[in-house]
C-alpha cells in the first residue's frame, strides 16, 4: 500500500490532525453566557437590571451578615464587639441572641431536665414514618432508621437525660429497628402506637391513661370484627358504643388501678409550657397525620351516592373552607369556653390540633376529589365487574391511583398547614416565628433585635418545608408505573 | 319550620351556657380549688412582662399577679400566665379562662362598662408621647403637621392621636404596625418621621437603640392612658380581693413596710394602720374571705409598690422611668390607697 501511495500520489497525510479548540465564542463560558445572559437587547437590559438588583442587596445585607455576632450576653454587648471590631457606625447582625434564647426558640418553656422526652418523641416519629415512608427501598429505609436512632441518642445524652431514660431509649429503638427490618407487618401495628407514646413523652403523667385510649380502640376493633359477618354496618356502630362506653366509664378507673399496681408515670408537663419548635412540629405532625385520613374519608363522602353523606360532607368542606384558619383558633380558643361547663379543663392545644386538622382536612379532602375525578371511569368499572364491593373497590383498585395523582397538592398541603402552626401566637401560644420572637425581643437584653430571629426561625422552616417537598418528589418518581 | 327548630335550639343552648356562666362567679372558691392562679399577661412588653431564658417570668403587671397568688394561695409561685394578645385579652377575661388580666390595658369607659371588665383601681398612670429624630428638628408634637407617623393598630393610642391631630387643625400620615418590635424597625429604617405609643414604652425604645442620643421624647403628653389590672364584672368579693391587693402595695410604700423589714414591723409597729394592714390587729382579710395574713404575704411577694416599680421599670433599670405621676400622693403623685379600715 505504502509503495502505491508514494508513487501515484505526491503528499498524503498519514496521521490525524488533532482536533482544534472549538471557537472562544462558540464554547465554554463565554458560549453560556452569550447564549443565556447576553442573548438579545431585552435580555442584555435584564441582565444588568439583575446584576444591580443582586448588588445593591449583597451591599446592604453582605456587610451586615459578615459583621454577624454569636457570642454575647446582650444587644448592648453585641453592638459594642461590633464597634470595637469594624469601626464606629458599623452595623452587624447579633445572632447570639439565637444562641442566648436557643432554648427557647427550641423547646419554649418546657423543662430543661426534660429535653430529651420531646428529642425522642421526635426522633421515634422517624422510626414510626420509616416503614411508611420508605416502604420500597430498603437502603433508604436503614440509612433513615440508623442516622435518627444515633442522632436521638446523641442528642438526647447531650441534653442530660438520665441513664436510665437512655437505656430504656437504646432498647426501644433498637427493639423497634429490628421490628422494622424481621416484620414489617407488624412494625405498622406499631407506627400506630406511636402517637400514644409521642403524646405520653411530651406531656408526661400515667402512660397507663394512654393504654386505655389505646384498649379502647382495640376492643371496639375487636367487636368489630367478631360482628362485622352477622351484622354488617350495624357492628360498626355497636363497636363505636361499646369503645365509648369503655373510655367513658371503665378506663379512668382502671388506669388509676393499674398506676397504682406498676407506676409508670413521668414528670406530667402542661400545656402552657409547650413553645417554639416543639409546639409548631407538634401542632403540625398531628395535624398532618389526622388530617390525611380524615380528608380520604371526607373526600369519598364527597363523592358518595347516599344524598345524606353527600350533603354533610359538602357543608362541612365549604362551611371550613369558607372561614379564615385563624377565626377557628379563635373559636377554640375563646368561644369554646362559654360553650363548655365551667371547670372544663379542655386542653388548648388538643384544641388547636383539632381545628387545625379540621381546616387542613377540608382542603386535603378537595386535594383527594380531584385525584378520584381524574381517574378513567374504566377504572371504576373494572373494580365494579371484578365483583368488589365497595370498600374493597376503594382500597384495592381506586385510591392507590387517585392519591398517588394527588402527591403533590397533599404535600402542598401538608407544608401549607405546617407553616399555618405560626398562626396559633393569636391564641396566646408561642410559636416560633412571632410570640417567642417577640417575648425574647421584650427582654432588657435583646430589645431592640428585629431580622434576626425572623432569619433563623424562617431558615428552619424552609429546611423542614423543603424537605418534605423533596420527599414528595422521591416519592412520585418511586411510584412511577405508567407513561415510562 | 325544621330551620326554627334548630335555631331555637341553639339559642337554647347558648343561654343555657350563659346562664351558666353567670351561675359560677365564685372565683376564690375556684382559685382555691384549683390551687393555681390564672393571670393573663402580655405576651411579652419589656418591663411589664416578659420571661427569662428560664422561662420565668418578671415585670411589673407579673408583680401583681404574684402579690395576688401569695395573697390568695399563699404562694407567689402558684401561678399560670396566660399571655393575652392586644385581640384576646378581654375575651380570655370574660370567657373565664383567666381569673384575673394584669395586661397593662388602659380603663376606659368601653370597657368598664360595654365590655363588662371591672378594673380594680390604676398600677400605673400613663400617656401618650411622641419620640422623633433630633435631626428632625422638632421640638413639639405640635409642629408635627403632615408628618407619618407609625402608630400600632387596634390600640387606644390610634384613637388618641386621631382626636389629638383633628383638635390641633393638622395632619398626619400614618404608617400602620403590629407590635412594638414592628415599630421600632420602622421607626429606625425611616419609614415614619415620628412613633407614638405610651411614654413607658417610649423610653424603653429609646434606652434600646444604639444611638439614644439622637432621638428625642416630645415634652407633649396627649392622653390619659391609666393603666390597670382588670377582673370579671359579677363577682364584686373577687373584685375586692384584687382591689384591695393592689392598695395594701401601695399603702405599704407609704407607710414604709418594705420586704425587707415587714416581719420585724408586723411585730413591732405602734402605727394602728400598719397593724391593720399586716393583719397584727382586726382581722381585715376575714372581710374578703381571706386570712389575716393575706396583705402581708402580698407585700413580701415582690415587695411593695415603689419596690416593684424600681426593681421592674424604676431608674435604675434600663428602661429608667421616673415615679412622676406614679409616686405616692404625698409625693404629689396619684397613688393613693383607700384607708385600712
Amino acid at each position: 500500500m505504502s509503495e502505491t501511495h508514494s508513487e501515484t500520489v505526491a503528499y498524503v497525510r498519514e496521521t490525524m490532525l488533532p482536533p482544534e479548540p472549538p471557537p472562544l465564542a462558540e464554547s465554554g463560558a463565554i458560549k453560556w453566557l452569550r447564549e443565556n445572559l447576553f442573548s438579545g437587547p431585552l435580555n442584555i437590559a435584564l441582565t444588568f437590571v439583575g446584576l444591580g438588583i443582586v448588588w445593591l442587596i449583597l451591599s446592604t445585607v453582605g456587610p451586615w451578615l459578615s459583621h454577624s455576632v454569636w457570642n454575647a450576653g446582650s444587644m448592648a454587648e453585641c453592638r459594642q464587639i461590633i464597634a470595637e471590631t469594624w469601626g464606629q457606625g458599623a452595623s452587624g447582625a447579633c445572632f447570639a441572641l439565637i444562641k442566648h434564647r436557643w432554648n427557647q426558640f427550641m423547646f419554649g418553656f418546657y423543662p430543661q431536665v426534660l429535653y430529651w422526652r420531646p428529642v425522642l418523641a421526635f426522633g421515634l416519629l422517624f422510626l414510626a414514618l420509616a416503614p411508611v415512608l420508605f416502604s420500597e427501598s430498603a437502603k433508604a429505609r436503614r440509612i433513615v432508621l440508623g442516622l435518627s436512632m444515633v442522632l436521638t441518642f446523641v442528642i438526647a445524652a447531650l441534653l442530660g437525660a438520665p441513664v436510665a431514660a437512655l437505656l430504656g431509649m437504646a432498647v426501644l429503638m433498637l427493639a423497634w429497628a429490628a421490628l422494622i427490618e424481621t416484620r414489617p407487618q407488624w412494625s405498622l401495628l406499631a407506627s400506630l402506637v406511636y402517637p400514644f407514646i409521642a403524646v405520653w413523652l411530651l406531656w408526661g403523667g400515667s402512660l397507663w391513661s394512654e393504654a386505655m385510649v389505646l384498649a379502647g380502640f382495640g376492643l371496639g376493633f375487636a367487636v368489630w370484627r367478631v360482628l362485622a359477618a352477622r351484622f354488617g354496618l350495624l357492628a360498626f356502630a355497636l363497636a363505636v358504643v361499646v369503645a365509648a362506653a369503655w373510655w367513658l366509664l371503665l378506663s379512668g378507673p382502671l388506669a388509676s388501678a393499674l398506676a397504682g399496681v406498676l407506676p409508670l408515670r413521668l414528670r406530667p408537663v402542661s400545656s402552657d409550657q409547650f413553645g417554639g419548635f416543639v409546639l409548631s412540629i407538634t401542632i403540625g405532625v398531628a395535624g398532618i397525620a389526622l388530617s390525611l385520613p380524615l380528608g380520604v374519608i371526607l373526600a369519598l363522602a364527597r363523592r358518595s351516592d347516599l344524598p345524606v353523606i353527600k350533603l354533610l360532607a359538602v357543608m362541612f368542606i365549604e362551611f371550613i373552607r369558607g372561614v379564615p384558619l385563624i377565626t377557628l383558633l379563635f373559636v377554640a380558643s375563646l368561644l369554646l369556653n362559654y360553650f363548655l361547663p365551667p371547670g372544663t379543663n379542655f386542653d388548648i392545644i388538643l384544641r388547636v390540633i383539632i381545628m387545625v386538622t379540621l381546616f387542613a382536612a377540608a382542603y386535603m379532602a378537595e386535594v383527594i376529589r380531584g385525584g378520584l375525578a381524574a381517574l378513567p371511569k374504566g377504572q371504576y368499572e373494572a373494580a365494579d365487574a371484578l365483583g368488589l364491593d365497595y370498600w374493597k373497590a376503594q382500597r384495592l383498585i381506586i385510591l392507590p391511583q387517585a392519591l398517588k395523582i394527588s402527591i403533590p397538592g397533599i404535600v402542598s398541603t401538608f407544608i401549607g398547614m405546617f407553616k399555618d402552626t405560626t398562626l396559633v401566637v393569636f391564641v396566646g401560644l408561642f410559636d416560633p416565628l412571632k410570640a417567642m420572637a417577640d417575648t425574647i425581643r421584650a427582654s432588657f437584653e435583646w430589645k431592640g433585635a428585629y431580622w434576626e430571629p425572623y432569619i433563623f426561625v424562617g431558615a428552619i422552616f424552609f429546611i423542614l418545608c423543603f424537605g418534605m417537598s423533596r420527599y414528595s418528589m422521591y416519592l412520585e418518581r418511586r411510584l412511577k408505573r405508567d407513561h415510562r | 319550620m325544621k330551620k326554627s327548630v334548630f335555631f331555637g335550639s341553639v339559642t337554647a343552648v347558648a343561654l343555657a351556657a350563659s346562664g351558666a356562666l353567670a351561675a359560677e362567679g365564685d372565683t376564690l372558691k375556684e382559685v382555691k380549688a384549683r390551687g393555681v392562679l390564672n393571670c393573663g399577661v402580655n405576651t411579652g412588653l419589656i418591663g411589664f412582662a416578659a420571661p427569662d431564658a428560664n422561662g420565668n417570668w418578671s415585670g411589673f403587671d407579673v408583680a401583681f399577679c404574684k402579690a395576688m397568688a401569695a395573697a390568695v394561695l399563699g404562694d407567689a409561685t402558684k401561678i399560670k400566665y396566660v399571655p393575652t394578645t392586644g385581640q384576646t385579652r378581654f375575651t380570655a377575661l370574660s370567657s373565664g379562662e383567666v381569673d384575673l388580666l394584669a395586661r397593662n390595658s388602659t380603663w376606659t369607659f368601653q370597657r368598664d362598662t360595654d365590655l363588662k371588665l371591672d378594673f380594680i383601681g390604676v398600677n400605673y398612670y400613663d400617656g401618650q408621647g411622641f419620640m422623633v429624630r433630633k435631626d428632625l428638628g422638632v421640638s413639639s408634637a405640635k409642629e408635627l403637621n403632615g408628618a407619618t407617623i407609625c402608630i400600632q393598630t387596634g390600640t387606644t393610642t390610634e384613637l388618641n392621636l386621631a382626636d389629638y391631630f383633628k383638635a390641633n387643625n393638622m395632619d398626619y400620615q400614618p404608617v400602620n404596625i403590629d407590635s412594638n418590635a414592628e415599630g421600632e424597625q420602622q421607626y429606625m429604617a425611616g419609614a415614619c418621621d415620628a412613633y407614638t405609643t405610651d411614654a413607658s414604652g417610649l423610653a424603653a425604645t429609646r434606652a434600646s437603640f444604639a444611638d439614644p442620643e439622637n432621638h428625642i421624647i416630645l415634652p407633649e403628653i396627649i392622653s390619659k392612658e391609666p393603666l390597670g389590672p382588670a377582673v370579671r364584672h359579677g363577682d364584686n368579693n373577687w373584685g375586692d380581693i384584687a382591689r384591695w391587693t393592689l392598695y395594701a402595695l401601695i399603702a405599704a410604700e407609704e407607710y414604709g413596710v418594705t420586704s425587707a423589714n415587714i416581719d420585724e414591723l408586723a411585730k413591732s409597729s405602734q402605727n394602728p394602720e400598719v397593724q391593720r394592714l399586716l393583719g397584727t390587729t382586726d382581722d381585715l382579710g376575714k372581710m374578703i374571705g381571706l386570712d389575716a395574713e393575706w396583705a402581708k404575704r402580698a407585700i413580701k411577694a415582690g415587695g411593695n409598690y415603689g419596690e416593684i416599680f424600681a426593681a421592674t421599670i424604676g431608674e435604675q433599670t434600663p428602661i429608667g422611668l421616673a415615679r412622676g405621676l406614679n409616686a405616692q400622693w404625698t409625693q404629689g403623685g396619684l397613688m393613693y390607697a383607700m384607708p385600712f379600715r
